[in-house]
């Protein structure tokens, strides 16, 4: 019997971790699809060195700024993040021995800052209730008083959309030969922008879509409107639709995933399977092709894969917690 | 009429309400229908031009507006306006 592996391609071989960011699978989601001819594909970025999709982006963010001298060794690298970008930064900056402080939200899960500790970063906390935005303008208040820190900015780094660009679109060129639309998760825009400009550039007709969080009411601990955020590296004109979706459908379909499909998947997954599945439903035929962000490990203790919904309701994790 | 919904972060200019009934057949008619009604949410809906503040977002039931026609896009009296802060995730 012939001695070889039988499921080639595998995942690759490479010199370190690092290197082996990406080359994620390309999953059919066969019971989703609402009608024959239409079919739904995820990438499966949780089976990244540390689990998510954001492992590509810290190592372009890192790069970049490697390759223009931008940091020297030792230096100390800041951040915000809601946790996946700071859990990267932090595997990423070990190996290259850069210290890492990230600023993220109190409320995120407390997997995620185990996962932070665990690699050696130091972290910061922002209030919760004001979320991403939070922890954006702490961590450029900290960028601003202390000039010895250096910070990668994933919201208004170009590297961020680069790694898709470079990456998670051609992984999924490579794959398939078209693609009717690409659905992506809104945090930084960097998949939508990165992957949705490459994807257009092969076929000016594939529609880019995102699908963006609606916050629990919670969640939306601002003063005002004027501390909303727009990460500067979105450009609006890139995209076709832009759908929010609820904590509740993101968690209906997170669950769904499971049940029908074997996949553990973060909340955000949830979210992207929902509105690729609403995509999918007003086309006659195509692939629809999404980027789940992260596995299900990191949002364990939170009780949405084990309660069900109207006992996360009635506890308020729907409301208050934070998944993107 | 249409609905809009009221973000947290709005409602003391609204008198606590988190819903209000407005008046109009396209997005920027019925921004402007609460303004009227509620005025001291004008200044945070609409920049100095008139235009739509940069960092709210506004949706026709669950679609952002600058993504379909903007302020022009048309409303029908079975929509709701949601009304949001942008947040950002990452």
């Amino acid at each position: 019997m012939d001695a070889g592996v039988d499921n080639r391609p595998c995942g690759g071989k490479y010199g370190d971790t690092v290197a082996a960011i990406g080359h994620t699978p390309l999953v059919e989601l066969k019971s989703l699809a609402p009608k024959p001819g239409v079919h739904i594909w995820a990438k499966l970025e949780s089976h990244n060195p540390t689990g998510s999709v954001k492992d590509r982006v810290a190592r372009s963010l890192i790069e970049d700024a490697e390759a223009r001298g931008a940091i020297e060794a030792g230096q100390t690298i800041l951040e915000p993040t809601s946790g996946n970008t700071g859990i990267s930064l932090a595997m990423i900056c070990r190996r290259k021995g850069y210290p890492l402080k990230v600023v993220m939200p109190s409320n995120v899960t407390e997997e995620r800052t185990q996962l932070l500790r665990m690699y050696g970063a130091e972290i910061v906390y922002s209030p919760g209730e004001q979320g991403s935005n939070g922890a954006v303008a702490m961590a450029l208040e900290m960028a601003e008083s202390e000039s010895s820190y250096y910070m990668p900015y994933q919201y208004g780094n170009e590297a961020n959309p680069r790694a898709h660009y470079d990456g998670t679109a051609v992984e999924i060129l490579d794959e398939l030969d078209d693609v009717a639309a690409f659905v992506g998760g809104l945090g930084t825009g960097g998949t939508l922008m990165g992957t949705g400009r490459r994807l257009k550039e092969a076929d000016p007709n594939t529609l880019v879509v995102a699908a963006e969080p609606l916050q629990g009411e919670l969640v939306q601990g601002l003063r005002s409107l004027d501390d909303g955020f727009i990460p500067p590296i979105i450009d609006l004109a890139l995209l076709d639709r832009k759908i929010f979706v609820s904590n509740r459908d993101a968690v209906v379909w997170t669950k769904k995933l499971i049940e029908e499909e074997g996949i553990f998947a973060g909340v955000s997954s949830g979210a992207v399977a929902a509105i690729s599945h609403r995509v999918a439903a007003d086309l006659e035929a195509g692939n629809v092709v999404t980027v789940f962000p992260d596995g299900g490990w990191k949002y364990l203790s939170s009780g949405v894969y084990t309660k069900t919904l109207e006992e996360l309701e009635a506890d308020g994790t729907l409301e208050t917690a934070s998944f993107w | 009429m249409p609905t809009a919904k009221i973000p947290p972060v709005l409602r003391s200019s609204t008198g606590g309400e988190k819903e209000v009934a407005v008046d109009g057949s396209t997005v920027g008619d019925a921004l402007r229908s609460l303004a009227s009604q509620h005025p001291d949410t004008e200044r945070q809906l609409f920049g100095d031009g008139g235009e739509l503040n940069r960092y709210v977002n506004v949706y026709k039931n669950d679609e952002d507006v600058r993504v379909l026609d903007g302020l022009e896009t048309p409303l029908s009296d079975s929509d709701t306006l949601m009304i949001l802060p942008a947040m950002a995730g990452g």
